[in-house]
């Protein structure tokens, strides 16, 4: 495990500093929650509403640095629901309207829009989370909103874990490739199959030592305080995070009472 | 490897019934929690974090099965409630969950009740019930094991889709009609093809850790006390 002691970077951080990958991680993920649950409640039928989120989605990440090419680029993890989404004007039920010579339903023009508008923006958000908070952070975070103990320490676990796993699952597959196999379609299943129990075990028993030295060097299901990055939220920075939900719990509340 | 998102997303299921079953979700993992705090011991802790770690690599992998517009994914219920049993098991998956929603936008933050109760209450209840039913009516062999993962995996898959299905009915954003039977259709059919590669998986992973160490699996345990189990000193010489 090169990786221990490292910052338990992933995939989508990254690494610069701003005021938001400075605020503590507590308060970005409420912020975060906050603001999705905002625009969840707002009616579809307020478009205006969806244009004021992706101006302040823009704002958070100009402020944190994070170009729209990544952000745009990262989004399409959404595809399938969009895919989703876009079946729904053909499939829905009551009134139709015709558009450029197609029968739509209304319903599902709108149930299409809001699964695309609310799911882009919550994606967006949870991507500004990502790209500006470690996995570290995260945790610490999680523990800090009073997140049980049990569950910090399975996600612990989880997150140093995974970087073995997706290393040893590579590896088997290069080492499959270069012996003439070609995986694809669903016969890769097999060659998958046949290994992943090796791989499970030889990643336990890995990470079963690596587990057994924390606890003899005092650890008890919580990493000690110099692990964390940041220290515990301020008044201030409370304020400051909380400026984005506030500004959506408003727009969001503007949009009900219009519609 | 190409990650795409797979769970419910924001705006498919309304804000009453996506509010409903955060408190069902909430209620089910406190109620966990507390009954998994009696579970984590020094072995089973490592086992909750690889089975966490194992499920959300599994839930990266794409397996290209064709799906009118409905995508699925594999699960991981059964393999956790095997390997760590019932309560430790939902914890997992929900942690999963959590972690996915938060920093990877896979699976809106307002649909993690959702979410969470289709994949770690519902998932992992079925494939808890079946696998104690299996386990003590089935012989006690590798095959019998093998069995009993794959027929687990299986049908919590499906059933936990269906937990979709049945959210869909109470507050989809979108009236389909007669259309919801198709929908029920497409997440049956495409999950029973990812059920059985799910059971395949879970299959050859629980009978090659209850070869080599079967102290490791909690299902064995706790519903085959009576077995021979060998336990090496943790963390001594092997």
């Amino acid at each position: 495990m090169t990786e221990v002691g490292a910052g338990h970077a992933h995939l989508l951080y990254r690494a610069t500093d701003s005021p938001v990958h400075r605020l503590p991680p507590e308060a970005k993920i409420a912020a975060m929650v906050a603001f999705t649950i905002a625009v969840v409640a707002t009616p579809r039928e307020a478009l205006w509403a969806f244009g004021a989120y992706a101006l302040l989605v823009a704002a958070v990440a100009a402020l944190a640095r994070v170009n729209a090419r990544w952000l745009l680029l990262r989004s399409t993890i959404e595809l399938p629901f969009v895919l989703f989404a876009v079946a729904l004007p053909f499939l829905g039920a009551g009134e139709r309207v015709d558009v450029a010579g197609l029968h739509l339903s209304v319903d599902g023009l709108y149930g299409a829009w809001n699964i695309i508008a609310k799911g882009t923006l919550g994606v967006w958000a949870s991507l500004l989370l990502a790209a500006t908070t470690n996995t570290r952070d995260l945790i610490v975070g999680l523990d800090r909103l009073r997140c049980p103990q049990i569950l910090t320490q399975i996600a612990t676990f989880m997150l140093r874990y995974l970087d073995v796993l997706v290393g040893e699952a590579r590896r088997m597959r290069v080492a499959r490739i270069s012996r003439g196999d070609d995986p694809r379609f669903v016969w890769q299943l097999r060659g998958f199959a046949a290994g992943v129990g090796a791989l499970f075990l030889r990643a336990f028993e890995r990470g079963e030592r690596v587990y057994l030295a924390m606890l003899s060097r005092g650890y008890a299901g919580r990493m000690p305080t110099v692990w964390q990055g940041t220290a515990a939220a301020t008044t201030g920075q409370w304020l400051i995070a909380a400026t984005v939900p506030v500004l959506a719990g408003t727009v969001a509340a503007t949009a009900a009472v219009l519609t | 490897m190409e990650t795409l998102a797979m769970h419910i997303s924001n705006g498919i299921i309304n804000g009453p019934v996506a509010a409903v079953f955060a408190a069902i979700a909430l209620a089910a993992m406190a109620y966990c929690v507390m009954r998994g705090r009696q579970d984590l011991d020094d072995r089973l802790a490592p086992m909750a974090g690889l089975v966490a770690a194992f499920i959300f690599a599994v839930q990266m992998l794409n397996f290209p099965i064709f799906t009118a517009g409905v995508s699925g994914h594999l699960l991981g219920g059964a393999l956790a409630a095997m390997l760590v049993g019932p309560w430790v098991g939902a914890l997992c998956v929900a942690v999963v969950l959590v972690v996915q929603a938060l920093v990877f936008g896979d699976g809106g933050v307002a649909m993690l009740g959702l979410n969470i109760t289709n994949m770690a209450v519902i998932g992992i209840a079925v494939a808890y019930l079946l696998i104690a039913l299996l386990l003590r009516v089935l012989p006690r062999s590798p095959t019998g094991l093998a069995v009993t993962a794959f027929v687990a995996a299986l049908v919590s898959v499906v059933v936990a889709a269906m937990g979709f299905v049945l959210q869909y009915q109470l507050g989809g954003t979108t009236d389909l009609g007669g259309n919801l039977a198709g929908l029920a259709g497409t997440m049956a059919v495409s999950h029973l093809f990812i059920g059985v590669g799910e059971g395949l998986i879970t299959a050859t992973t629980v009978v090659t850790v209850a070869k080599v160490r079967p102290d490791l699996v909690y299902a064995l345990r706790a519903l085959k006390p009576a077995a021979p189990v060998t336990v090496p000193t943790v963390g001594g010489v092997r």
